[in-house]
């Protein structure tokens, strides 16, 4: 894992100061709300609807125990006793005071850890592939190339009044776990031809009111350019992007409007120009954060297997866990989904135990998924069943990974300012109507997502059954849309009709699982029937 | 030249009223120059020589365009006084300053005082620009 040398850390700790001061100035009527908004935002602090929220920075979703125990600690000592992990791979506080966030800045910044960048119109905390360092599929590891970006991205002098939020994602394997042809960048490492190693840049996808799928706009970038060529992407966004309307603003719209083709062109003038420049980090510094990525302690020559001869340890292995690189180890999920519980939603005894997990079993390194669910990457498969069994008595071990009730969900109208409709109670409604285990498994891979508004936070766009809370008249209405993906194979859902109430789409969920059951043939999953059936049938057994 | 206007030059300030870029266009022998948003500072390249101030006006501190601009200017080679006037805030001078622009003329008058404490906020900078810092790579290399 990247440790902050001294200059990591004196950038941190400058932020800590800067925004105590700028904390103070505000409690001290010196500047106004007005003023002080952009610059609480620059440091993840949110006016929600009952509190400040503040969103920590997990860059590429890594941390360890130590960090980890310190998110337990902050969620019982300026919280009620708990936290929310999100969408991106961070963590959120619900019930903020204005005047602790500068002291929880500097708590952080104790456990290398800020929440710089995590919300205004600048480049956010950069997501990656949570299985990165265990996936056998990869390229290579893909964080150094993340580390890398949010060194350049962190107090980015030109890119910090974007015309709107900017996201970047990082991947080095042809199975996309990270959605990342729906972020403004999507990077894929890759090998070429002459086994060179370099950056795919897709640019403008997007979830919000216009998702968007990115296309490519350079199959290839040599990875010692790959920094100047993110630099000559958002130069001519933060030129060229709209500023006129808000709804308009990200990257996707601009590439839309003027065409891939255009965008590529302007990209390409501009980083040959940028290339003059001397911008780009060395390969010494590109080697030096690969160095805080190597064998993290993997031990060689381990057998494969484990004893399964306890079933309910047997159902969670087969459902929660995946193939690890090196033989005699597995990655584990630790799903944050509990029957009725909320979605991403851990306790401070949660988090600090799987603080203690990770330091036990998984060469001290977590990792928070897109999913709002917590990776142990490294676990040795003669260690799975005493993990299980320690996960079980905290209430963590829920077999449920990639199943129904492995909801993503937005916060909703129970926080946030911006929903239209409550987004947990429907989930904790659905995640109870599905709780029966062997119903979930008999029904397969299924995501189901929620966003309570048309920012999308909850994935809706991507969900194989997405959900989109609505104003309607007054009330709360909620609605159905089927067929979408964020893996490799992305989609976009499709609204299948006028929407529910929050009891009527939890049945109308059920209808259309039935219609998968009577419809699917052998091993097909969900999505795979609805893309060969179609929409028709469901709107047939819904509205008959 | 505006009453309040921070300088981090050491020339004598220059006198002429800004024109606009169309104006400037036109009329070859302005010396100075203002930048709107919605202008494209590349135009004034091949006349970067003879000019001895931009103004590179922010009509919203929101608005970062006028970011992407200060440092094309240098980027090709301006020399000259690069002014950010507008709706500049304490809190932005430090990444402006790192853009290229040495002056600063704010609709609410900031302190001088209060102005190079902003500038020292940051004990070292991660990206290198055309403000002549080196970056921290460049600092963990000896390069």
């Amino acid at each position: 894992m990247y440790q902050y040398d001294q200059y990591d850390q004196a950038m941190v700790d400058a932020r800590v100061e800067e925004f105590r001061d700028q904390v103070a100035r505000r409690m001290a009527g010196e500047i106004t709300e007005d003023q002080f908004k952009p610059l609480r935002l620059k440091n993840g602090l949110y006016l929600q609807l009952h509190a400040y929220m503040l969103r920590v920075a997990i860059p590429y979703g890594t941390l360890n125990g130590r960090q980890m125990r310190m998110l337990g600690d902050i969620a019982d000592k300026y919280d009620r006793g708990y936290g929310h992990f999100t969408t991106r791979q961070n963590i959120q506080y619900n019930w903020i005071k204005l005047e602790d966030a500068p002291q929880i800045l500097a708590d952080l910044a104790t456990v290398e850890m800020h929440a710089i960048q995590t919300s205004g119109n600048c480049i956010r905390n950069i997501s990656s592939d949570h299985f990165a360092g265990a996936a056998a599929d990869e390229v290579v590891d893909p964080r150094p190339y993340a580390e890398l970006l949010r060194q350049w991205s962190s107090f980015h002098p030109e890119f910090d009044y974007l015309p709107r939020k900017f996201k970047i994602a990082v991947i080095a394997s042809d199975t996309d776990r990270a959605a990342m042809r729906l972020h403004d960048i999507g990077i894929q490492i890759v090998k070429n031809d002459a086994g060179e190693i370099g950056a795919r840049f897709y640019v403008g996808g997007g979830m919000g009111r216009t998702p968007m799928i990115a296309p490519v706009i350079r199959e290839f970038v040599p990875v010692l350019q790959m920094v100047s060529y993110a630099e000559a992407c958002l130069r001519v966004y933060n030129r060229y992007g709209r500023r006129d309307n808000k709804y308009k603003a990200r990257i996707k719209i601009l590439v839309h409007e003027i065409g891939a083709d255009e965008y590529r062109r302007q990209v390409e003038e501009e980083f040959a120009h940028i290339l003059t420049l001397g911008l780009e980090p060395p390969a010494e510094e590109l080697a030096r954060i690969q160095g805080f990525f190597g064998n993290p302690g993997l031990v060689d020559g381990l057998a494969e297997g484990y004893d399964r001869s306890d079933p309910d340890f047997a159902v969670w292995v087969d459902q929660n866990t995946t193939p690890h690189k090196q033989p005699g180890y597995k990655a584990v999920v630790i799903s944050l989904k509990p029957a009725g519980g909320i979605p991403g939603d851990a306790t401070a005894d949660q988090i600090r135990l799987m603080a203690d997990l990770a330091e036990a079993y998984s060469l001290d390194e977590l990792r928070v998924t897109h999913t709002q669910n917590i990776v142990l990457p490294h676990v040795k498969q003669s260690d799975l069943y005493a993990l299980w069994q320690k996960l079980d008595e905290a209430g963590l071990a829920a077999a449920n990974l990639d199943l129904i009730g492995d909801i993503i969900a937005c916060p909703g109208l129970d926080y946030c300012s911006l929903a239209n409709a409550r987004s947990i109670p429907l989930a904790q409604k659905i995640s109870a109507r599905f709780a029966e285990p062997e119903r979930q498994r008999d029904l397969g891979e299924l995501k189901l997502k929620i966003s309570g508004c048309i920012n999308a936070c909850g994935h809706h766009h991507a969900g194989n059954i997405g959900i989109l809370g609505v104003d309607r008249k007054g009330t709360e209405n909620y609605q159905l849309l089927l067929g979408g993906s964020e893996a490799a194979d992305t989609s976009l859902a499709q609204i299948v009709g006028p929407g529910f109430s929050e009891d009527g789409i939890v049945d109308a969920i059920e209808t259309v699982t039935e219609v998968y059951r009577a419809q699917r043939t052998e091993g097909e999953r969900f999505l795979d029937t609805y893309r060969r059936i179609g929409m028709a049938p469901f709107k047939e057994a819904i509205y008959g | 030249m505006v009453d309040h206007c921070l300088r981090y030059r050491d020339d004598e300030p220059v006198g002429d009223p800004a024109v606009t870029v169309d104006a400037f266009a036109e009329h070859g022998n302005a010396t100075a120059v203002r930048i709107e948003p919605g202008d494209d500072a590349r135009m004034l390249l091949p006349q970067l020589g003879r000019i001895a101030l931009i103004e590179i006006n922010f009509p919203a501190y929101g608005d970062g365009r006028g970011y992407s601009a200060a440092r094309i200017l240098r980027e090709h080679g301006y020399t000259g006084e690069l002014r950010a006037v507008g709706d500049v805030l304490i809190d932005q001078l430090s990444h402006m300053r790192r853009c290229g622009f040495d002056a600063f003329a704010p609709d609410k008058p900031i302190t001088q005082e209060a102005a190079d404490k902003a500038l020292a906020t940051w004990p070292e900078v991660y990206q290198k620009t055309v403000d002549g810092r080196s970056p921290i790579w460049a600092l963990r290399h000896g390069r």
